[in-house]
């Protein structure tokens, strides 16, 4: 394997919590995360909601700055960028949000919205950005007299074509797609999701994907990571970690998710996820999992158990493997 | 070379006019709805024959408005002076027709000094938030504690009686809306992805407020500075009628209202025409500050366009 594009060391991020003028208390959004994105494959982070996938992008783009670790790209620490070199940082990653609505402003047309990054780094101008524009609009599939539109005209899937097009100008290698197709019907997201690895194929991405669906990480990944409150707890190529599941959370979350492969569903059919997830402001001591887990020593309440890998880079943090 | 170049001025044309194409749809749209309303195109017949006298009332006005006659004081509404006259023979509707002039010179002063500083300012606060926000937040606020009318006397106090400087004692108290206004849509444009996918790309504050903030503040703008116009002419009327703006002999409508109030049992015409016109371009104003409100809302906007299409 190449060097990762990103490498994230001891990554985490508290959010203070404030009442009259002291810190009453932290959310532990993301909590001493290492993680690597390998270049040109699709990492893919899955996990429940507010378990710090979106915390964890935005560390990583430099939009919140974390509390501790470094994040480093092409082997650079981001915390010791320049001005120029985050401009130029920015110009070679890019973001696509899960709400097609709201990521498009209403009152720019189509041409200016895909433009957008040209205009910011003020690369062509004039015709040549039109002609950019409309190079990039046929590469999502959109057609040319979409181009003088207004946002407002368009169907959810075709606003996520408009927003892969902006975040392609201005040639990139990383694209961070949060939850890019959790919005979209299902057939569309297939679209989508074809586009995704399509382009990336063609322009030598890199991605990012942030879901809390195992079925369509399971389609673009090349890599996974699962969170659980802030904690990375497994990780290991896609097709490896799916299938044979060592984490007692992954197995829950893949037996939670409707699947048609009969023999998976009676594996994992004594396995079910019970009670809530525990407030990331106060979170339980050792093991993150332990209070939900099937499996729970006394040593879970005790220690945090170490990512460790189990072999050909399947990493699991579990004291009580089967 | 000739040709070459033309080719290129033709193709820009073209690139232009298909830019413009979906901006000028939208103010089409914007038009339609404003027709289709009775009480709008009232108000747009109202502004419109304001605007035009205020232009071109000196020129049909029948009389000289300075021009006194005693013998003909206090004469009633006739055939000769058609708005009476008032107590020194001045021919009043000579003197409406001229003061239009000095009304829409104080709305559109007041609104290009305060909607440029309360818009900026309120952009800047929305934007930057923290204690930049605080600090114009506060501001305005102590602006706002106070009624504008006496604040606006204050200040047109201080600076002396005369028309502009009552003007600018309004345009002092007039931004601090705009700012609010401004500021409120510059919260929420803010938070929206398409600002934030800006920032990831590197984008800076001036280029937000300039490319999202400002044209998302456009409409609201639009609606409150159409119905601004009337209060402010409203506004600058009470500040003569009070003795702080206009001074005699200037035709000033609020002036001319103060005039004629205490003859007010003999000759009622000489207070109320003015009067009653302050309030006919008031009125006019805000039917079509409300005409192009209700022409900017997007949900009544998504229901008109589908007629409109048809």
């Amino acid at each position: 394997m190449s060097a990762p594009l990103f490498k994230c060391e001891n990554l985490s991020k508290f959010f203070p919590i404030k009442s009259f003028l002291k810190t009453t208390a932290k959310v532990h959004a993301v909590d001493h995360v290492d993680l690597e994105i390998p270049l040109h494959q699709t990492y893919g982070l899955v996990g429940e909601s507010g378990c710090g996938k979106s915390t964890i992008s935005r560390t990583i783009m430099g939009i919140t700055s974390p509390t501790t670790g470094t994040v480093k790209y092409n082997g650079r620490d981001t915390s010791r960028f320049s001005k120029k070199e985050w401009l130029d940082f920015r110009k070679r990653t890019s973001f696509v949000f899960q709400d097609p609505y709201s990521t498009l402003d209403p009152r720019m047309i189509i041409a200016d919205v895909v433009g957008e990054p040209l205009a910011i780094h003020k690369v062509a101008f004039g015709e040549d950005r039109e002609e950019i524009v409309l190079n990039l609009m046929e590469l999502v599939g959109l057609k040319s007299d979409h181009m003088y539109r207004y946002p407002h005209e368009f169907s959810g899937g075709q606003r996520q074509r408009i927003a892969i097009a902006r975040a392609l100008a201005g040639d990139p290698e990383f694209i961070l797609l949060d939850e890019a197709t959790s919005a979209l019907d299902v057939s569309v997201q297939a679209k989508i999701l074809n586009l995704l690895n399509r382009l990336k194929s063609e322009l030598n991405l890199t991605y990012l994907f942030i879901s809390h669906n195992l079925g369509v990480i399971r389609y673009i990944s090349d890599k996974v990571g699962v969170m659980y409150l802030g904690k990375l707890v497994e990780e290991g190529e896609t097709q490896k970690l799916l299938d044979n599941p060592l984490h007692p959370y992954t197995i829950g979350l893949l037996a939670a998710s409707p699947k048609i492969d009969p023999e998976l569903r009676r594996r994992t059919a004594d396995v079910v996820l019970t009670g809530e997830v525990p407030s990331a402001q106060n979170p339980p001591p050792g093991c993150r999992f332990h209070p939900r887990c099937p499996r729970a020593t006394p040593i879970c309440s005790q220690s945090v158990p170490p990512l460790e890998d189990v072999g050909e880079g399947h990493r699991v943090a579990c004291f009580n493997l089967e | 070379m000739k040709d070459s170049s033309l080719v290129l001025l033709s193709s820009r044309y073209s690139i232009l006019k298909k830019r413009l194409h979906p901006a000028t749809k939208e103010i089409g749209l914007t038009l339609y709805v404003i027709r289709r309303s009775f009480l709008a195109m009232i108000g747009f017949v109202i502004v419109l024959s304001f605007i035009f006298i205020a232009f071109f009332g000196e020129y049909i006005a029948p009389h000289d408005p300075y021009e006194t006659n005693i013998v003909q004081r206090f004469s009633p509404p006739s055939t000769e002076h058609l708005l009476g006259t008032d107590k020194l023979g001045r021919d009043i509707f000579s003197r409406i027709l001229h003061g239009a002039k000095y009304s829409i010179r104080a709305g559109l002063l007041v609104l290009l000094i305060a909607v440029p500083l309360g818009v900026m300012l309120g952009g800047i606060a929305g934007l930057y938030g923290g204690w930049i926000d605080e600090v114009i937040m506060r501001v305005t606020d102590i602006f706002l504690a106070y009624p504008y009318l006496i604040l606006a006397m204050a200040f047109s106090a201080a600076l002396g009686p005369s028309l502009f400087n009552a003007m600018l004692a309004l345009s002092i108290v007039w931004w601090p809306m705009y700012t609010r206004l401004v500021r409120g849509q510059a919260l929420s444009v803010r938070e929206s992805l398409y600002v934030e996918a800006a920032r990831s790309k590197g984008a800076g504050n001036f280029y937000l407020i300039y490319k999202h903030i400002l044209p998302n503040c456009l409409s609201p703008i639009l609606v409150t500075f159409t119905l601004d116009m009337g209060w402010i002419i409203l506004a600058t009327a009470s500040l003569s009628f009070l003795g702080f703006g206009a001074q005699p002999p200037l035709p000033e409508w609020g002036k001319m209202v103060s005039d004629g109030r205490i003859y007010i049992m003999q000759a009622w015409w000489v207070s109320l025409i003015p009067g009653l016109t302050i309030g006919l371009t008031v009125l006019g104003f805000n039917l079509l500050g409300d005409g192009i409100r209700d022409a900017l809302d997007p949900k009544l906007r998504r229901v008109i366009e589908v007629k409109w299409k048809k």
